[in-house]
């Protein structure tokens, strides 16, 4: 989510390996069709349940699992995003079982837009495990709805300058331009592939004859020792290991994702990734959660 | 526009094909208890590498009708495309190229959310109008997509359907018109033109009247007609909007007894009031609604009785009119005034002005020898009260025995009707000898009448413009 600069031609430049990649993946499916109990093979799915937000209750979400990120951050949260966060219910409510988040155009303490970001820093926090949350994104260039996680020692991020951003790494599990609202993209940034100092490891998925803002998709990460699977609904598109960190930077330990991670849900306006608001780009527009759920890695 | 009877050859087999058809059904007595109604094909393919199954070629009156052929060098793919010869300006065999292609069989459209093609031009060129729905019937369910740009590039281009569920028995598959760019003919081709069920047609924005909220004060009897577009958000991100016709809409008025909207979007002003029309596109509230205000019966001006064969008439329905170029010139940068020949009360047209500063009639081609004529004669309502400094001037303007505007032949002349002898919201009938406006050096070759008011009175209605002896 973080300093995701110049995505579209880092997948231009990045388009061979993932393609190569993409190659890979398919045989190894076929492989594992063909021979189920091959024990290499880490397609997983996960069962039980640890936390669950079905958004029931109307109001402001539940405050012993979510808190708030309230501002503009330091240069729009490090992505040039034009909205300030609030906790108000114009920007954030759960409302019919759906968890709202809004993004308004308004002029709010210097910015000209208002949204909402909500993270369980502190109040959950879980290594490994399964990831999920069905969404519907709202549409237009300038949206960017998201769906990621930090690690739990991230302190700061987009907030100052100064962080432990991107040692503390960043999975992304759904991430989307407003203006391409049939792909998604999954991502993980960390220490020398962050998108400033290497490129972040991604793959985009392309929803066909279908979009992400007409109903609602279940966006998902199963993530274990060595490997991070990225579904959407129940396609798996991509997984990431260590050897893939290991081809940015040359170091597989660079992987920083065996430690706990909290959540982050919000819904930026402009920044970096999606570019900013045309004339066309209707607002106010919500990004509805129906639920998250975090499942155990077992 | 006219339509031009040619078609193809096989069209013949197709009736004859029907024909055998109905004939076998004949032999069946009674419908079977588990009959279902009959649905028409919902064939997707217009033309791929030929003609689809019933699909025709119409061309417009007017355009070259030789436009389209069937192209088997270039192509997007398979064996063949459509390719359209647009004319130069001044070809003999016509001055635009423009056809439809109907299926008069009819297609049930409604499992599909577009119409998409790949098309590329033997130079950049925009398509003026493009899309479906069209069959020289009806056109109820008319889209057009305007102005549609094409490069040298073959480019896959797609026109979302406002509202499939209302395209059951569709016959216009395709259709579209384009003149010179520039007036250089060029050459345009469409491949792989089909239906298809994309499912990435999404986020319709549709609206009525450019989705504005207008007011309109009129009259009962007056008839407005409607106009409307659906946006949906393609694939590509790009809004793409259309031209849809009134009949995708479901219209209300929040008052029938002031007005009602039909399904051909024509709203009916039958009584004093006002209500407000709005409308919805398959469940989706359109932007933009127009208030009417409707200021109750309308009385026409007086119907002249005068002998038409003493009569040149400039615009009555009493007459016969000469030609006329226009009833508002709209010369910028100072006119202000909007309207011209825009109302139809009960069948009676009437000239409708606001914002008035000045306006002109111009009848040029040709222009009109009144010289055995002695009057003018023009009916004007005032939609406003009269202050004192409002005035009304007639100007007649002559074009010389060049018969053209310039060249140091044109002569005009003002008459000048002061406040005092203006009402207001009544028929005040001038009878103005022609003698009166001085200045005006010949009658022989009139070309323009104006009203202005340097803009002291605002809305006014004209009838019965005429000269006579």
């Amino acid at each position: 989510m973080k300093k995701v600069m110049n995505k579209i031609k880092l997948e231009q430049m990045r388009s061979f390996i993932t393609l190569s990649k993409s190659l890979l993946l398919a045989i190894s499916l076929v492989v594992f069709l063909s021979c189920a109990n091959d024990d290499k093979q880490t397609v997983v799915n996960f069962t039980e349940l640890v936390m669950a937000d079905e958004f029931d209750t109307d109001g402001a979400p539940d405050s012993s699992i979510w808190d708030y990120d309230i501002g503009n951050g330091f240069d729009g949260w490090g992505n040039n995003e034009l909205q300030y966060y609030t906790d108000r219910a114009d920007n954030i409510s759960v409302q019919n079982g759906v968890l709202l988040i809004t993004a308004k155009k308004e002029q709010f303490n210097s910015s000209s837009y208002t949204s909402a970001r909500i993270i369980t820093k502190g109040l959950f926090e879980q290594q490994y495990g399964r990831f999920e949350a069905r969404i519907r994104i709202p549409y237009g260039q300038g949206m960017w709805p998201a769906f990621w996680l930090l690690g739990s020692d991230c302190d700061g991020v987009g907030e100052n300058q100064e962080s432990n951003w991107p040692d503390c790494g960043e999975i992304d599990i759904m991430e989307i331009q407003g203006q391409r609202p049939n792909i998604v993209y999954g991502a993980v940034h960390g220490p020398g592939y962050s998108g400033f100092d290497g490129n972040p490891i991604f793959k985009g998925y392309t929803l066909e004859n279908d979009r992400f803002d007409t109903g609602f998709h279940v966006f998902g990460i199963e993530w274990g020792p060595d490997y991070i699977n990225y579904y959407v609904d129940d396609i798996l598109y991509n997984q990431i290991t260590p050897a893939d960190v290991s081809e940015v930077t040359g170091d597989s330990s660079d992987w920083v994702f065996n430690k706990p991670f909290y959540i982050v849900i919000n819904l930026a306006v402009g920044g970096t990734f999606g570019g900013t608001p045309n004339a066309e780009t209707v607002f106010p527009q919500s990004m509805l959660v129906d639920y998250v759920r975090v499942y155990k890695n077992n | 526009m006219k339509i031009i009877n040619r078609k193809y050859n096989y069209l013949k087999i197709t009736l004859l094909l029907g024909l055998i058809f109905s004939i076998s059904i004949s032999c069946e007595r009674e419908l079977s208890e588990d009959v279902e109604f009959a649905t028409f094909p919902d064939t997707a393919e217009v033309f791929i590498d030929g003609f689809s199954g019933g699909l025709e070629y119409l061309p417009f009156g007017g355009s070259k009708l030789d436009a389209f052929t069937v192209d088997s060098e270039t192509k997007y793919d398979g064996s063949a495309s459509m390719r359209f010869d647009v004319p130069n300006v001044g070809d003999p065999d016509g001055a635009f190229a423009g056809a439809i292609f109907p299926d008069n069989g009819g297609r049930d459209l409604s499992g599909f959310d577009a119409l998409t093609f790949w098309a590329k031009a033997s130079q950049a060129g925009t398509i003026n109008e493009i899309g479906f729905g069209q069959d020289f019937g009806e056109n109820k369910f008319l889209v057009t997509l305007p102005n549609l740009l094409l490069s040298t590039n073959w480019k896959k281009y797609t026109i979302p359907i406002p509202d499939a569920s209302k395209l059951t028995i569709e016959k216009g598959m395709f259709w579209y018109a384009e003149g010179p760019e520039n007036e250089v003919g060029y050459t345009f081709w469409i491949d792989e033109l089909k239906y298809e069920k994309l499912g990435t047609i999404a986020q319709p924005q549709p609206a009525i009247l450019n989705g504005v909220d207008d007011v309109e004060q009129t009259f009962i009897g007056n008839n407005i007609t409607l106009t409307g577009t659906q946006t949906f958000n393609l694939e590509s991100g790009i809004n793409q909007t259309v031209i849809a016709a009134p009949s995708y809409f479901t219209f209300s008025s929040t008052d029938n007894d002031v007005a009602r909207v039909s399904e051909l979007g024509v709203v009916s002003i039958v009584g004093i009031g006002t209500a407000k029309i709005t409308a919805i596109l398959a469940g989706v509230k359109a932007k933009g609604s127009l208030t009417i205000e409707s200021l109750g019966s309308f009385t026409g001006a007086p119907t002249p009785t005068r002998d038409p064969a003493n009569v040149i008439s400039i615009f009555s329905d009493a007459y016969t009119n000469v030609p006329v170029d226009f009833y508002n010139g709209f010369f910028a940068p100072f006119q202000t005034t909007l309207g011209g020949a825009d109302l139809n009360i009960n069948g009676d047209n009437i000239i409708q002005y606001t914002e008035l500063n000045f306006v002109a009639t111009e009848f040029k081609n040709p222009t009109v020898n009144a010289s055995e004529m002695t009057h003018i004669h023009v009916d004007i309502q005032i939609q406003e009260s009269i202050d004192p400094g409002d005035f009304i001037t007639i100007e007649l303007g002559d074009f010389g025995s060049n018969g053209a505007f310039g060249g140091n032949d044109d002569s005009s002349g003002r008459v000048t009707i002061a406040s005092a002898d203006l009402v207001s919201n009544q028929w005040i009938s001038l009878d103005i000898p022609l003698a009166d406006f001085t200045g005006l050096t010949s009658t022989s070759n009139l070309a323009q009448i104006f009203f202005i008011s340097d803009a002291t009175i605002s809305t006014i209605l004209v009838d019965n413009m005429y000269f006579y002896k």
